[in-house]
Parts: C-alpha cells; structure tokens; sequence
C-alpha cells in the first residue's frame, strides 16, 4: 500500500514583531499584571507631570521681578531669584569687576581635566601640561602679579572654588593613594600596619569630622606663628580624607592581577619599583578608571560639605547670597534646584564618560 | 650481588645569614621599616608638642573633665530623660542614640527601596525600568547634603502649618512634623515585644532545622508558614496574657501644635528621606549588578530541572547575587551611618551636632572631636564585622 505524502496545514504567521505596535506589545502590554502596571505607572507619571508643570511653569515667574513672585507664592516657581542671584551663587563672593578671571581659569582647569580623560592624549606631555595649568590657575585666581588685583583666598567662591577643591585634592590623593595601595600589599609588616591603620581610620569616620579637624584642630598642630590658609587646610582635610578611599580602589586593581605578572617581572631581573611602574600599575589602573571616577564624582559632590567649615563653595555660596536677603529668601528652594541641575550635569557628565571607559576596556578584552 | 652503597645524608644546609647591609632585600626592608615608623612618631611627637604648647600659650584648657558638668542646651529630640541640668555624657549618649536611630530606620527602609528599584530594572514593563532608571541616576547625582537642605525646606516651609495640616484618618502631616498613633504602653505590649521577639528567634532555629532536614531527605517544611504563625501567635500570647490592653493615644489639634499619640520631628523625616532616596539610588545599582552578574545559563538550567521563575529566583539566583551584593552593601549602610552626620546642618539633634555645639561652647575640639570619632569608628567596626559574619556564610563554599 501506498502513503501519499500529505503536507500538515502551514502554522499561522507570527504575530507582529517589529514596528510600534508591537513595541508597544512587548513592553508595555505583554500580559494583564504588565498591562495593569503601565496603566497605573503611566497615570501616575502623567498626574505628577501635569502637577509638576504647574508649579515649574505655567504659573512660574521667569524675570527678576520681586512683586510677581511674591503674587504667585505657593502655587508658581520664582525662577526670577536665579536671575537676580544667579551670578552671585556661581561665583561666590569673588569681587564683580573680575569675574572674568574664575571663569577663564575654571574653563582652563576644565579644559585640561578633559583633555586627560581622552585615551590620546595620554603620553609624557601630560605632566608639564598639568603644572602649567595649576600655575597659571593660581596666578588667574590669586593675582597680584602682572598688573591684576590681588584676591585673597577667603573671597574665592562659588561653582571655581567647587571645581577647584575636586580637581587639585583629587590630583594630590591619586599619587598618595597609589603609595598607600603598595604598602598595604607589601609584605613588611611595619609598613603594611601603618597604611591599612591609615585607610581605616579615615573610612570609619564621616567627611564632616575631618573637615572640623582640618578647620579646628590643624590650626593647633602648627608650630608658633605659623598659620595655614583655611583653604589649603581644607584642601589638605579632602586630600587626606579621599586618598584613603581611592587607595581602596586601587588596591582592587592590584589585587585583580595574576601573579604571574610580578613573577614574569622578577625573572625579568625588574626590581620593586621597575615591576611596578612598568609593568603592575599600568595594568592595574587602567582596570580602575571607572571605580576612580566614581570616586571622582564622590568628591565632587562632597565638596559641598566645606560649607559647615564656611567656605563659599556653590552650596555655599547660594546660602550667602541668600540669607542675608530677606525679599529673595522666601525663594530658596528654587535657588537649590538651580544648582541640583548644575551639580547634575557634572556628575551626569563624569558618570557617562566612566561608562564609556568600561565598556572600552571591556571591548579592548575581547579577543 | 651488590648493595648499592648509600650516599652519605647532605650536611644541613647552613643557616641564611640575614645580611642587615642595604645590598640585601633583608636589610632594606629592615631600614625601610624603621625610617617608616622613626618618622611617624616624630610626626606625632612634634604634632603633639606643638599643639600642648599652642593650648598652654592660647590658654585652652584640655581633658575630658567637662563631661560631668551640665550642657545647659536644650536638646529636641530625646530618648532618655533629659533636662537643662544634664551633663554633657548625657547630652552626647543622646546624640548617639539619635544617630543609631536615624542609622537604623534608614539603613532599613533604603534596602527596601533600593532592592525594588534594582529588581524594577529587571521588569518587562518599559515604563517601569525607565522610571527606575532615572530615578537612580538622579538621586546620586546630587550632593546628599544639598538633598537634605532641599528636604528640610520643604518640611519647615512648604508643608502647611499644623492648623491646615494634611490628615489621613488620625495621621497628620504639617510643619510640626508627622503625628501618628501610638499604643498606650502597658504590660501587654511589652508582653507582646516578647513575644514577638521570641517568635523571630523560634522561625530562625525552625528554618535552620527544616533547611538541614531539606538536605538530609529532599522533604520540604512550610518554613514562611510556620515562622508566621510562631511570630504572630507569641506576640498575640503576649499581648493576651498582659490583659490585652487596647488603649491607643491619638494626635489631635491642639491650640499651639498637634498633641498626644506619637511624633517625628521635620528635622528627623528631613533627614530620614534625605538618606533613604540617596542611599536607594546606590543600592539599587549593586542589586542590579548583583543579579546581572548571574549568568544566563543559571536562569536555564533552573528552568530545565523544572523550577519555577520564584523558586529559580529564591533557590538559584539570589543565593549567588548575594555573594556580589554583600560587600558593596555593607560600605552602603557605612555611608548612610556616616552621611547622617549632616544632621549638623539641618538642626537633628545628632552626635555631631551635640558634639559641635560643644565645641563652640567649651572650645575643647580635640576632646569633642575624638569622642565623635570614637564612636563612628566603633559603629563602622561593629557594622562591618557583621556584615562580614553574614558575607560568610554567604559565600561559596569551596573544598
């Protein structure tokens, strides 16, 4: 007997899989619970929108007009105190006439930040770039010299001294923190002691003491007559206080590297140092550069806490331009969320590029 | 035949001379270590001379003497009896005790939300992983202590103030800060807190016996059921047996502010949502990246032995999740514990601030400073051995 070979029915086409709707389908309304969910979230986000909206828009006042904020009080935003106190709260009390110079060298200090977090320009030009930076920084902000006026420290203010506490305590505790790293991991005890004693202590404290110890207690450890800047006591307290944290980082990275390295080094007839120049910490660090921004944006934000130790930092600042002002004061609140967004975008900013560098480095391990 | 002769024992091989010139890694090390240590006491010696010399030249008297005497501040939140008489031991207990307070809640409520945020990243919904997204990347991207400022403000100055405050059944919410409901404290309740307590403890030995006898027979026992009835069975025994009081004191309005039941104060809901919205924000990354860091293949062989999606989960996923967590959960709660100390700022009576309201008060900071940091390293010891004891007993268990 014969089979005749008969085809099944063909299955019906798949249902859509590309185009709005069915984007639409597969995230939002793929089964009922899912559905139910976007209904409420999406009501929800709706809702605190158009409340929101309200409040930032529609009924906000945009000029400097103190009258018409004070008419709109509790149910429209005064961004008019941004106008009026704008400038002052992002450059703090330094002097009107010579704002131009905190700018040029922020953009300066900014600009060369920049240039080294870019693969490309990593090379032996790097070094003598940084020093001429922090030396036209402080002649820029310091002045005295070449026919500009002399700013003393205690008037640097705002989003400049903000940039400049991260940068340079940042740039002196990654050199510390390195050194730090290599002793903790050194196999002579003493040495091994005093640095995991050193990381320790500092992480088991809060910023805010070490900052009341740099402002209080620093002033009493000098030797008669001399007498620090608080600036440069803070910058030291920061310094001091993020270098034990990085110094975590980096020995994470040292710890992530087989040992087979330093071994190859060895037979090599490297010495210590050599091993670790040339070969361990370019390995190492280049596997934290994302940690070490994190800790980048750490700082950054925590500068804000210099404020308790009253210097006029951006946080700072806005307190001062505010609390003496008793029209503009009632509109604090909108002043903070202006610089929410100044501090937003930097962090935003740093965060992305630390993204960037991971998965850079993720790529450069893939074979 | 011949007996191959034994070669004679090598001598002892003679003792290493432990060299001390600096042509030897011995000998550098040795020098290495002492310079090291010679300059550290000479830092500290010289730092400590100098600071004597400054304190007897500056008059600025020292020892920790005041302690006994009365802080004559007024304190506003306060878990002991305080009063202006005080002495400045109990000014400072206080302030500690507000600090674990604040430590505690937050630490609590912040893995609560941290945890759905991060497993919300996970979700189908589109809305909702976006939602938690943004929500991550704002809260840290913004100072805590601007965060704070901006909370205190909207809990002193945007609230209504307590005649208008808003009410939801007997909760009220104003300026005056949140009034709720608090039982009337008799024996029963304190029966009950036994009881309760009791029954935690009765479901952590149960779940370790039913979770031995799991791996002895493959039989499984309703842990979460048991562990429920004991907990509320005991706390309700408790409550009984202490004659079951049922008296509850509620706020009401009152002429200058909302009186009876129980209260936080603006400063402590300020500084609470401060430190739970930041700290969620970073946890919920180290639980996203905990669970990403289970590979795919773990969801499916879970799935192919027959699991379903919340055994797979609780069985398979989390327990490995957990060992990438842990650690960076712990310096978490540090951060938080450590962060609280800008109570400073917005006037929540906690260690620093009663330690800073000592220092412009005494002038003694040296004493009030190392009291501080005395107890923040005690508390960041205590935290981390724990956390450490949990990390273990999470960890992979190796030949």
């Amino acid at each position: 007997m014969q089979q005749i070979y008969q085809p099944i029915e063909a299955r019906p086409m798949p249902g859509l899989s590309v185009g709005a709707l069915a984007w639409l389908k597969t995230n939002l309304f793929s089964s009922t619970s899912n559905s139910i969910k976007t209904l409420i979230v999406a009501g929800l986000a709706l809702w605190a929108i158009f409340g929101a909206a309200g409040w930032v828009v529609t009924n906000a006042v945009f000029g400097a007009n103190l009258e018409a904020c004070n008419s709109v009080r509790g149910i429209g935003a005064c961004w008019g105190v941004v106008a009026e106190k704008g400038r002052l709260i992002v450059m703090g009390r330094y002097p009107d006439t010579e704002h131009w110079r905190p700018v040029i060298a922020t953009a300066l200090m900014l600009g060369v930040v920049g240039i080294s977090c870019m693969p490309r320009f990593w090379n032996r030009l790097l070094g003598p770039i940084w020093l001429a930076m922090l030396v036209l920084y402080f002649l820029l902000m310091k002045g005295g010299v070449l026919g500009l006026t002399a700013v003393p420290t205690d008037q640097w203010g705002g989003l400049p001294l903000t940039v400049m506490l991260t940068v340079i305590s940042m740039t002196m505790a990654f050199p510390l923190s390195i050194f730090v790293a290599l002793g903790r991991r050194s196999n002579m005890p003493a040495i091994k002691t005093l640095c995991t004693l050193y990381v320790e202590l500092i992480r088991g404290v809060p910023l805010i003491t070490v900052l009341f110890m740099a402002s209080f207690m620093l002033p009493l450890f000098m030797p008669d007559g001399v007498s620090i800047d608080v600036l440069i006591r803070v910058v030291v307290g920061i310094t001091l206080f993020s270098a034990a944290y990085m110094a975590e980082v980096v020995r994470g990275g040292l710890q992530a590297l087989p040992k087979g390295q330093t071994e190859a080094a060895a037979t090599l007839g490297l010495t210590y140092w050599q091993t670790q120049r040339k070969i361990v910490l370019p390995q190492a660090l280049s596997m934290v550069v994302p940690s070490l921004m994190n800790t980048f944006i750490g700082m950054f934000k925590d500068t804000s806490l210099v404020t308790i130790v009253s210097l006029y930092e951006l946080t700072g600042a806005l307190a001062l331009a505010l609390n003496a002002d008793a029209d503009w004061r009632p509109f604090k609140l909108e002043a903070y969320f202006f610089i929410t967004l100044i501090y937003f975008v930097f962090c935003f900013a740093m965060s992305r590029y630390s993204l960037w560098v991971e998965k850079r480095t993720a790529v450069s391990k893939v074979r | 035949m011949s007996h191959s002769p034994m070669i004679e024992a090598r001598p002892l091989p003679a003792r290493k001379k432990r060299s001390m010139s600096w042509n030897s890694r011995e000998g550098r090390s040795v020098i290495y270590q002492v310079v090291a240590i010679a300059s550290v006491v000479a830092l500290i010696w010289l730092l400590v001379r100098n600071t004597l010399r400054n304190m007897r030249e500056r008059g600025i008297q020292s020892g920790y003497d005041f302690m006994g005497e009365p802080f004559g501040f007024d304190v506003s939140e306060t878990m002991i009896p305080y009063d202006v008489m005080s002495t400045y031991w109990t000014a400072f207990s206080i302030g500690m005790l507000n600090t674990l307070k604040v430590a505690v809640i937050g630490i609590v409520l912040a893995t609560i939300l941290g945890t759905l945020l991060g497993v919300g990243r996970f979700s189908p919904n589109f809305l909702l992983r976006k939602i938690c997204y943004g929500y991550v990347e704002f809260f840290r991207n913004v100072p805590i202590y601007l965060q704070l400022l901006i909370w205190y403000i909207v809990f002193t100055e945007v609230l209504p103030s307590f005649e208008n405050a808003w009410q939801v059944g007997h909760f009220y919410l104003s300026k005056g800060g949140f009034s709720f409901p608090w039982p009337i404290w008799q024996l029963g309740q304190t029966l009950a807190l036994i009881g309760l307590l009791l029954g935690v403890a009765g479901s952590y030995v149960y779940a370790r016996k039913a979770s031995k006898h799991f791996d002895l027979t493959g039989q499984q026992r309703p842990v979460l059921l048991v562990s429920l009835a004991l907990i509320v069975g005991l706390a309700v025994l408790g409550w009984l047996a202490g004659g079951a009081p049922t008296g509850w004191s509620l706020p009401v309005k009152g002429d200058f502010q909302i009186e009876e039941g129980a209260a936080f104060s603006p400063e402590f809901l300020a500084l609470l949502l401060g430190l739970v919205l930041y700290t969620a924000s970073f946890i919920a990354e180290i639980v996203r990246s905990g669970i990403s860091s289970v590979s795919l293949g773990q969801h499916e062989a879970a799935a192919s032995l027959g699991l379903g999606k919340r055994q797979a989960m609780r069985l398979v996923v989390l327990p490995q999740a957990l060992r990438v967590i842990i650690p960076p959960l712990t310096s978490q709660y540090l951060n938080l514990t450590k962060n609280s100390s800008l109570a400073v700022a917005i006037g929540y009576p906690d260690l620093v601030s009663i330690a800073n309201t000592t220092l412009n008060q005494t002038g003694r900071a040296i004493e009030a400073l190392s009291i501080v940091m005395l107890v923040y390293l005690t508390l960041s010891l205590v935290t981390s051995a724990l956390m450490n004891w949990f990390n273990a007993s999470a960890a992979i268990q190796e030949r």
